[in-house]
């Protein structure tokens, strides 16, 4: 849900050529500062809500007591799962609600249908299509725009996920009100709902989104841009080939040229990413292991 | 070769069979008779000073599982006593001579502790629960430690305790002698007298419970009341915390704690407040069983297609775009790029 500026076209749009005699390292921002920390707050939420929910999820795995140990026991597990489920809750609700403040406020236009949009559209049914044929070598790589649709898979999933999970953990958490309104066996669907939903969003997130995200060729070990904002001209142009015609036609480009990151900024990405895929791949084993035992 | 072996082994033979011999020669007595002692102690007649008969039951004694024994095997001081009629204060007979694993189990116990830390004497030693010269093993209807018998044997003691158990859904099942019935020593062990109030009693429980209840036990396991209590945290409800330890009754019956009439004060001694809407809760839901809860199977249903349709699909989407690039990437590098 960046920013698509529809500006007035210029005249030329010149490519981008920050001299002749270095190949040109040209940025494009990808993300903006509020999207990036959104995914941070995402990321270290999910990776605590994972570490702390799996022990209970699989309580008769011999790790589970240790990983629960790390956390001060059960108890402890349990107030940092809070904590973070709270944090999710409100960072998603956030979220939504800056999504709606946009819209309907600011007036934001493309947010809910057009190339920047989140929101499924024909354009990704055809595709998912053509990136099979492309696997299989019967035709060209796709044209992806803003997101691709295993992006806004990965989106609506997180989504529909926290508010779920969300509902569902609040109804365990608080029992007592939630039985006002509720019917007892409400929690035995929570519970099952919780556990089943977590199966799916921890399998998900840490093999899936980690592989098209970050450790298939070509972005192996990780791809930084959700840490560092910015993706290379020559990437953008190679990966999302629609976006870049896009963006030179209407002459976005110049605007979204950014330097690219800094040092420091860059090992931050590299320090961060692998931080997560660790932690997330150290989980997602646990889990198979456990469930393959 | 064959001569010298034989010669050894005579030698060693003499050496064994005359040590005895020599020792008995010298000082020892022959030690009495189970009958020398029966003289004295098959006689009614013959009391102690402060006027108790001495008499063992000799029948009961030789049909008991120590027959074989000679008295002297256990009363182990009298093996070298030359006066007769012995003193009256005698060693006290150590089982643990013989039953030295129990009697190790047994020391660490509750009832050991207060005999032998507390001083209180009433505490049951080997002899209180398994008799003294007619002991029988526990394969014996007859035996005080019987598995009909147990409720007996503890209840001397524990009366209270007896009374609320022989109310149980469990001692109804004894009465009917049911081999799986429950009794005592099967939560609370013989000579452990394990205390079941710890994580490893409590998770023991669970199991013990679920060797007959087991689909229920298996179901509690998948609430989070199971989990909790599988990762050894104490602080969720296990099978006892519900339904009682000594007086469990099926929930038909009014009087018991998982009756529809106390269910919700049962929950609400963890639960404050919980409500009539609050005990719909099921303690050990299966999602298989669709007459138990229609949610909770379509739930399960739905997920079933749902988790290995999506790991199917972003499984074989993952595995084609490793494999078309790393294709690529051979491509170019043979293009020398």
């Amino acid at each position: 849900m960046t920013d698509a500026v529809p500006g007035p076209p210029p005249a030329a749009p010149p490519p981008p050529d920050l001299g002749a005699a270095h190949p040109p390292v040209v940025h494009v921002r990808r993300f903006d500062r509020p999207t990036r920390r959104l995914h941070l707050v995402v990321m270290v939420t999910f990776l605590g809500l994972s570490a702390t929910g799996l022990p209970l999820l699989f309580s008769d795995a011999a790790w589970s007591r240790v990983l629960t140990a790390l956390f001060g026991g059960f108890r402890g597990a349990g107030l940092v799962h809070r904590f973070f489920g709270a944090t999710l809750l409100i960072a998603v609700a956030w979220h939504v609600a800056n999504v709606l403040w946009r819209a309907f406020v600011r007036g934001e236009r493309g947010l809910f249908w057009g190339p920047t949009s989140m929101v499924p559209q024909p354009r990704d049914a055809v595709q998912l299509v053509q990136q099979f044929a492309w696997f299989l070598g019967a035709g060209p790589r796709p044209r992806f725009e803003h997101f691709a649709y295993w992006e806004k898979f990965d989106y609506w999933a997180v989504l529909w996920g926290t508010l779920l999970m969300g509902a569902a953990g609040l109804i365990l958490w608080f029992p007592q009100p939630a039985s006002r309104v509720l019917p007892g066996w409400m929690f035995n669907l929570a519970l099952f709902v919780h556990g089943a939903e977590a199966t799916l969003a921890i399998g998900f997130i840490f093999v899936v989104h980690f592989f098209n995200g970050h450790l298939r060729p070509g972005k192996f070990p990780m791809d930084t841009v959700i840490f560092t904002g910015s993706v290379s001209d020559h990437e953008l142009r190679e990966e999302r080939a629609g976006e870049y015609a896009r963006l030179v036609e209407t002459g976005a480009l110049a605007e979204l040229t950014v330097p690219p990151p800094t040092a420091a900024v860059s090992r931050r990405g590299y320090a961060i990413g692998t931080a997560g895929l660790t932690i997330g791949v150290a989980l997602v084993g646990l889990m198979l292991y456990a469930v393959l035992r | 070769m064959r001569t010298l072996f034989s010669v050894l082994l005579i030698a060693a033979g003499l050496l064994l069979g005359e040590a005895p011999l020599a020792v008995a020669g010298q000082s020892s007595p022959q030690p009495p008779a189970n009958d020398d002692c029966l003289v004295c102690h098959g006689d009614p007649e013959v009391k102690r000073a402060n006027g108790t008969p001495v008499a063992v039951n000799g029948p009961a004694f030789a049909a008991s599982r120590h027959g074989p024994m000679a008295c002297v095997d256990c009363h182990a001081d009298l093996a070298t006593t030359t006066e007769f009629p012995h003193p009256e204060a005698l060693k006290k007979v150590d089982c643990a001579s013989c039953h030295g694993d129990i009697g190790a189990t047994y020391r660490d116990s509750i009832h050991a502790r207060a005999r032998e830390q507390s001083g209180l004497n009433v505490a049951p030693a080997c002899a209180d629960c398994h008799g003294r010269h007619d002991i029988l093993g526990k394969a014996d209807p007859k035996s005080r430690v019987a598995h009909a018998q147990v409720p007996v044997t503890c209840g001397v003691c524990h009366d209270g305790i007896r009374r609320r158990y022989e109310m149980s859904a469990h001692a109804v099942a004894l009465k009917q002698a049911d081999p799986r019935a429950p009794v005592c020593s099967d939560c609370h062990t013989a000579h452990a007298i394990r205390r079941t109030d710890t994580d490893a009693s409590r998770l023991g429980a669970t199991a013990e419970c679920g060797a007959c209840h087991q689909s229920v036990a298996e179901a509690f396991t998948r609430t989070f009341h199971g989990k909790v209590t599988q990762l050894g945290s104490a602080g969720a409800a296990a099978c006892a915390n519900c339904h009682g330890a000594h007086d469990i009754l099926p929930a038909s019956d009014p009087a018991s704690t998982v009756s529809p009439q106390k269910l919700q004060a049962t929950c609400g001694s963890c639960h404050e407040g919980a409500n009539a809407s609050f005990v719909q809760y099921d303690p050990h839901p299966d999602p298989r069983d669709y007459q138990r809860s229609a949610a909770l199977w379509w739930a399960n249903r739905f997920y079933w297609v749902l988790i290995p349709g999506c790991f199917g699909f972003f499984g074989v989407h993952s595995l084609l775009w490793f494999w078309r690039a790393k294709r690529d990437a051979r491509a170019n590098q043979g293009r020398g790029r």
